[in-house]
């Protein structure tokens, strides 16, 4: 059966197993794990303490949360230039080899030429299939320097574009082509400058990246310059959904004794459901009839019995119309 | 509007209707038309002998084959074959088969002659590709039972014409052999096959016309090498052009080996310039040459010599040599002498005397002849005549004879590119009361007839005046704007460059115009029109002019080909003024911007995605100015999987008419996987499209705001094996990605993959919504999906109180700058047709529910409730779900044969439909197009909103007054009756 699987599948299946498993250990080791937490972040801490460059932070959104959790601090990673990506091979004893990658995110202010403005460093795991996945994306990003702060506030005041782009293909960049994404400028200020990629891959392909303020950019678009000119980005690698599966049923026949296909008669209606509207109208036609013939002989009766009091109730009527 | 009141009414009485609105058989007709064609005439045949009805058969470009009647034109029946099923040769066999050969030559087909039904189908399977060619053998005698030949796919096949059965089968399977002419000699059993072998080498083919027995070979050999096609001249002589296109090379090949002669074209031609070609006469011992725009006359004497007889203008069409009688040939000769046509048949071996000379009238909106086939008949005094079936530029048949035009088709109609609508003139005041007069009888006798119709008491023949009152009804086909927004002028433009208005009430052609700039030119060899769009809609301003239209062509064929534009006056057809050859064109934004004369301004995207302003005024400049710094758009390379987003830079720099054009700037780009996924489709919005309400109340309350953007754009890539023809490849390695990308930022919205489906896909985007259609080779059917997308940052403003103090983010612009929270229903369905053209119904305000109209593969329209198609669709729905409409789920749509738009009727060759909205809410105006064109309205949730035409006002009057009545006689009767009891 697993021949007819993809390998989109067998992956997504493989992910799944892992997560049902995390998810099952995560809550029993809930507490060891957020001391761990507490001691890795402050080993980060320190770490980011005593590098020189304080000016970058770097933040990264998982959304295979299989590999959530923080590992080998990114500033370590040295910086690469696009033309030449080091794929670092390393070997394991997992069928499914590993190896890191690093690619570099380039910006660019409304026309003037790309520079490098970050690095992007990701885990290409390669399924004993031959399948193979970007998976622990992290991003560290250049902060921006004295001669780009002047071109970003002039972006920043003519309301311009600020692009990026990154290579479509990570293990030979730049692939075909960039894959481009821009913004105006004027959306990223908020205290820093906030920004959030949206990568989409497929496989070890980048198919887009969409770039932009994390909350909305509301238009028409005001001047703020940032208080503090750093980064703070946040990245979202997302892969295809699969789906949903068109839902295939089964028909119901009900096959009759006869070998025919019958028809489920519908449930017999009571008589009353079925003749409302027209026994209403008759019982007000027989009430409005029975009434005349109550007030007939009453009538009669009053008109012969009683000629004097006709006659009196007969003259204040005149009275009131002389009036 | 009293009608409106009555609505109310109708409302109740239609709210109980089930989905879908079908028609009365009565009601055919009242407000749909279809007109039948067949395109441009590529061959005809006459059959005129020994049968009563007189009749031609046509093959067209179309790849319709059809039987016309000879008297009027009408189509005796016809075949429409597939659209890579072109035909490339038709004849009559044995006085009752209409043999067709298609397909490359790889069919051979034989329909009857009175009905059109296919009597037998036989297939060439071949090892290569080459020329086609079609022997009926028409000339031998009748009565036995004669074989076909024909040529294909490389083998020479025998085909017996009664039964379709292969007698032999020669196969030239040499790859480097390619057959030119095959000769069938009438008095021996002995075809000749005649062709190069390489470039430079000619061979000829004896074979037995009994067994396909290879009876002798040839070869001889030409230093020059040959060029293009071989011509033959007569039965043993045939005519090429040399390598270099400069020497006329003649090879006779009969009586005993093969002989090749040279000679320079320039002795016969004199000097000249430019491409050569060479015309068949099919007639005795000559042939006529194509060079230096002139077509020369030459004819060939038995011992090879050449001799220029006639020269005469190219503008002209020569027709087919005809066998007149005793041996005697005819050819037809149709020029363009000014306005006028002048047909001439000739005398194949006295070239001198012309059989007839006749001078025709003849409009000058149909372009010049393209192609002449004469036909002769004997005349009452016994002497011959001769009449010509006569294509035009403008792809029109016309049928001449004794000098005038009997009938003509307007065949340019099945070829539509792309069609618009124009609203008509309004009506002037000032209706003259004698007309009103006149006609008060008719109106009385005809409601009287109505009622009668009614009431059940007409009789036949009153039901068939009553049907046709209703036809010829003068409402819906006069020359005025009407309230309802019924009557419009559609103006269509066709593949040979003409321009047609139509009615929309009766389909009627209003005018026709062959568009100059359209047509081929020394700067514009082979222009072709591409697209239409509203050029200007006087509105208030400019309430004297006629609405214009735009019409965008191109030189050639290739995308950076130089663009022509024209302007056309709406109402008269006039060509206004064109602009042209410009810029390449390959994208044409309409904005939503219209300068003070309410012309409409437009971006004209060009190769290397430029942008170019038109109108070209300073006004339209300044107006654009403003809005620069909004402009977006993007292109979408197909071929290299790319799609990439643009904003204006500046100012062209190298251009002349550097104001109105400005230089792109990158934004941004996406780029496919090349190796896995290929683009296959890509679909936005309609930008006339209105939607009313931004939010959807859900069953339990609930409020769920559409994600609208006018820039979103619907894009499937599918894995290579999987875009191409369905069966060749295995579920396994295809699948099909569906995008949804804002054009602004290059954001990718949503994002699905359909695993072990495949193209093709069609879909239709619409509001929030995309439908598309695929194949699923999984479940071996066709698929349709749906995917509605909310947007959750306005989710929030479900406080009513915050509504009413104005809390809420719902009148704020949006930007696609922000970041989006669009959540994304979807859902699938099995459907059993395929598709060639789907699309939705659009209403004036958008009020009306949708349906989706759906052009299947048996060339019917189809519509399908939207309702259908939602992907809140649950196998049991709530109580509350099922009051909101929401249908019990199921795994396929139906097909609910009432839907059919086009009820009984087919529109051939389906390729694409228009949805114009009407004035009216409830209606749109439904136009299909193929070879056939096909209109009507459609009211999607009934016509809630007005009454429909055979509503009987007399029996509502009748009423009315019946009821007054009523009212004044139970009045008087109480009055009496209480007075009666006062005096008690």
């Amino acid at each position: 059966m697993s021949t007819f699987h993809s390998r989109r599948q067998q992956t997504a299946a493989r992910e799944e197993k892992a997560n049902a498993f995390l998810r099952r250990t995560r809550d029993e080791a809930m507490e060891k794990l957020n001391l761990l937490r507490l001691l890795l972040l402050g080993l980060a801490v320190v770490l980011v303490g005593l590098r020189p460059s304080t000016a970058f932070q770097s933040d990264e959104l998982l959304v295979e949360d299989e590999e959530f959790g923080l590992e080998g601090s990114a500033a370590d990673i040295p910086y690469a230039r696009p033309s030449a990506p080091t794929p670092i091979r390393r070997r394991s004893s997992d069928p499914d080899s590993d190896s890191k990658i690093q690619f570099t995110l380039e910006h660019a202010f409304g026309d003037s030429d790309f520079s490098p403005a970050g690095t992007f460093s990701a885990r290409l795991k390669t399924w004993n299939h031959g399948g193979q996945t970007l998976t622990k994306l992290r991003f560290s990003r250049n902060a921006l320097t004295e001669a780009e702060k002047e071109p970003f506030q002039k972006l920043l005041q003519g309301d311009d574009f600020y692009r990026i782009r990154l290579p479509s293909d990570v293990l030979s960049p730049p692939g075909r082509d960039y894959i481009a994404s821009s913004v105006k400028a004027r959306c990223l200020p908020r205290d820093g400058l906030d920004e959030h990629f949206v990568i989409h891959m497929e496989g070890v392909k980048l198919l887009a990246v969409n770039y932009g303020a994390p909350g909305a950019c509301p238009y028409p678009r005001q001047l703020k310059l940032p208080s503090k000119w750093a980064f703070n980005s946040h990245t979202v690698l997302k892969s295809s959904e699969q789906a949903q599966r068109t839902p295939i049923f089964t028909e119901e026949i009900t096959v009759g004794e006869n070998g025919e296909v019958g028809v489920a008669p519908p449930p017999e209606r009571s008589f009353w459901a079925k003749y409302w509207m027209y026994l209403i109208p008759l019982g007000l036609i027989v009430m409005n009839a029975i009434t005349q013939a109550m007030n007939m002989p009453e009538e009669q009766a009053g008109a012969q019995g009683q000629p004097g009091g006709g006659a009196a109730q007969r003259a204040p009527s005149s009275a009131v119309r002389r009036r | 509007m009293a009608a409106r009141i009555l609505a109310v009414f109708l409302l109740l009485f239609l709210s109980a209707a089930p989905l879908g609105s079908s028609l009365y058989e009565d009601q055919v007709g009242l407000m749909d038309w279809h007109q039948k064609y067949i395109g441009k005439v590529k061959h005809a045949v006459f059959h005129t002998q020994r049968s009563g009805r007189k009749r031609v058969v046509v093959s067209t470009e179309e790849n319709v084959i059809a039987s016309l009647d000879l008297r009027h034109g009408d189509i005796f029946w016809r075949r429409v074959l597939g659209a890579n099923d072109v035909v490339d040769a038709i004849d009559v066999a044995l006085g009752k088969f209409v043999i067709t050969l298609s397909s490359d030559g790889s069919t051979i087909r034989a329909w009857n002659l009175p009905d059109g039904l296919m009597v037998w189908e036989t297939f060439i399977r071949g090892s290569k590709s080459s020329k086609s060619l079609l022997l009926s053998g028409t000339n031998s005698k009748v009565d036995k039972d004669n074989t076909i030949l024909a040529f294909g796919e490389g083998c020479l096949v025998a085909v017996s014409s009664a039964d379709g059965e292969v007698l032999w089968k020669k196969d030239f399977a040499d790859a480097s052999f390619e057959v030119q002419q095959i000769i069938q000699s009438p008095g021996r059993d002995v075809v000749y096959v005649l062709g190069f072998v390489g470039s430079s080498s000619f061979d000829a083919y004896q074979i037995n016309g009994k067994n396909g027995e290879v009876m002798h070979h040839d070869t001889a050999s030409f230093a020059g090498g040959f060029s293009g096609n071989t011509l033959l001249v007569s039965d043993d002589v045939l005519v090429a052009l040399d390598a270099a296109m400069s020497h006329l090379i003649t090879i006779s090949f009969q009586g005993g080996g093969l002989s090749i002669n040279e000679k320079p074209i320039s002795n016969l031609v004199g000097d000249f310039a430019g491409p050569v070609e060479i015309l068949a006469l099919k007639l005795g011992r000559m042939f006529a040459l194509k060079a230096n725009k002139l077509i020369t006359f030459i004819s060939i004497s038995n011992d090879g010599k050449l001799d220029v007889l006639e020269k005469i203008n190219s503008a002209a069409a020569i027709s087919d040599a005809l066998s007149v009688s005793d041996g005697r040939h005819a050819v037809g000769l149709v020029q363009q002498v000014d306005n006028k046509v002048e047909f001439t048949v000739k005398l194949g071996n006295d070239w001198n005397t012309n059989l007839l000379k006749e001078t025709i009238n003849m409009d000058h909106q149909r372009g010049f002849v393209r192609k002449v086939f004469i036909n002769n008949y004997i005349r009452t005094d016994r002497s011959h005549g001769f009449r010509a079936l006569v294509v035009m530029e403008d792809h029109s048949l016309l049928l001449v004879q004794q000098g005038e035009i009997v009938w003509g088709r307007e065949d340019g109609l099945a070829s539509i590119l792309d069609v618009t609508t124009s609203e008509l003139p309004v009506e002037k005041d000032g209706v003259s009361v004698s007309k009103v007069e006149q006609n008060l009888f008719e109106w009385l006798k005809g409601h009287i007839l109505k009622l009668k119709g009614t009431l059940m008491l007409a009789s036949p023949e009153d039901m068939v005046v009553i049907q046709g009152m209703r036809l010829k009804s003068s409402e819906k086909s006069k020359m005025t704007r009407d309230h309802n927004g019924f009557r419009k002028l559609l103006i269509v433009l066709t593949r040979g460059g003409k321009l047609f208005a139509l009615h929309t009430g009766d389909g009627r052609i209003i005018w026709s115009r062959l568009l100059e700039s359209l047509r081929k030119s020394e700067a514009c060899e082979h222009p072709t029109g591409l697209r239409i769009y509203t050029w200007q809609v006087p509105h208030h301003h400019a309430m004297d002019e006629n609405p214009s239209v735009l019409v965008v062509g191109r030189c050639q064929q290739n995308l950076d080909a130089p663009g022509i534009l024209s302007f056309v006056d709406a109402y008269t057809g006039s060509e206004i003024k064109s602009v042209g050859p410009v810029h390449s064109v390959l994208q044409v934004i309409p904005l939503p911007f219209t300068d003070s004369t309410e012309q409409r301004l437009h971006l004209l995207i060009d190769a290397k995605q430029r942008v170019h302003l038109y109108p070209r005024s300073r006004e339209a400049l300044s107006i654009f100015q403003q809005e620069r710094s909004n402009i977006y758009w993007y292109s979408v390379e197909a071929d290299k999987s790319i799609i990439r987003g643009y904003a204006i830079k500046r100012t062209c720099v190298h251009e002349d008419a550097g104001d109105y054009c400005f230089e792109p700037r990158d934004l941004w780009s996406v780029v496919f996987p090349g190796k896995s996924e290929k683009i296959v489709s890509t679909v936005t919005q309609k930008l006339n499209e209105v939607v009313h309400t931004q939010a959807k109340v859900m069953a339990e309350q609930e409020l769920m705001y559409k994600y609208i953007s006018k820039n979103l754009l619907f894009v499937a890539t599918a894995s290579p094996k999987a875009s191409h023809e369905i069966g060749s490849a295995i579920p396994d390695e295809s699948f099909l990605v569906v995008y949804l990308i804002d054009t602004i930022t290059g954001r990718i919205l949503q994002r699905m993959t359909h695993q072990g489906c495949q193209a093709p896909v069609h879909a239709v985007f619409s509001e929030n919504w995309v439908v598309y259609h695929y194949f699923n080779l999984r479940a071996h059917r066709y698929e349709m999906s749906v995917i509605e997308i909310y947007d959750q940052s306005r989710a929030d403003n479900k406080d009513v109180l915050k509504l009413v103090v104005g809390k809420h983010n719902l009148t704020s612009p949006t930007s696609s700058y922000s970041r989006p929270e669009v959540v994304a229903k979807s859902q699938s369905y099995f459907f059993t047709h395929s598709v060639k053209a789907i699309t939705v119904t659009l209403t004036a305000k958008g009020i009306t529910s949708k349906q989706l109209l759906i052009g299947t593969i048996s060339d019917q329209v189809l519509a399908l409730d939207k309702r259908y198609l939602d992907p809140r669709r649950s196998l049991n729905p709530s109580q509350a779900e099922k009051e909101e409409g929401v249908i019990p789920l199921t795994d396929s749509l139906p097909i609910i044969p009432q839907s059919y738009v086009t009820h009984a009727l087919k529109v051939e060759g389906l390729r694409g439909i228009v949805t114009v909205p009407a004035k009216l809410e409830s209606t749109t105006l439904v136009f299909s197009y193929g070879v056939d064109i096909f209109f009507t309205r459609l009211a999607p949730s009934r016509t809630y909103d007005s009454l429909t035409e055979d509503f009987s006002y007399a029996l509502l009057l009748i009423t009315i007054v019946a009821l007054i009545a009523a009212i004044f006689v139970t009045w008087v009767w109480s009055e009496r009756k209480e007075l009666q009891e006062k005096w008690r």
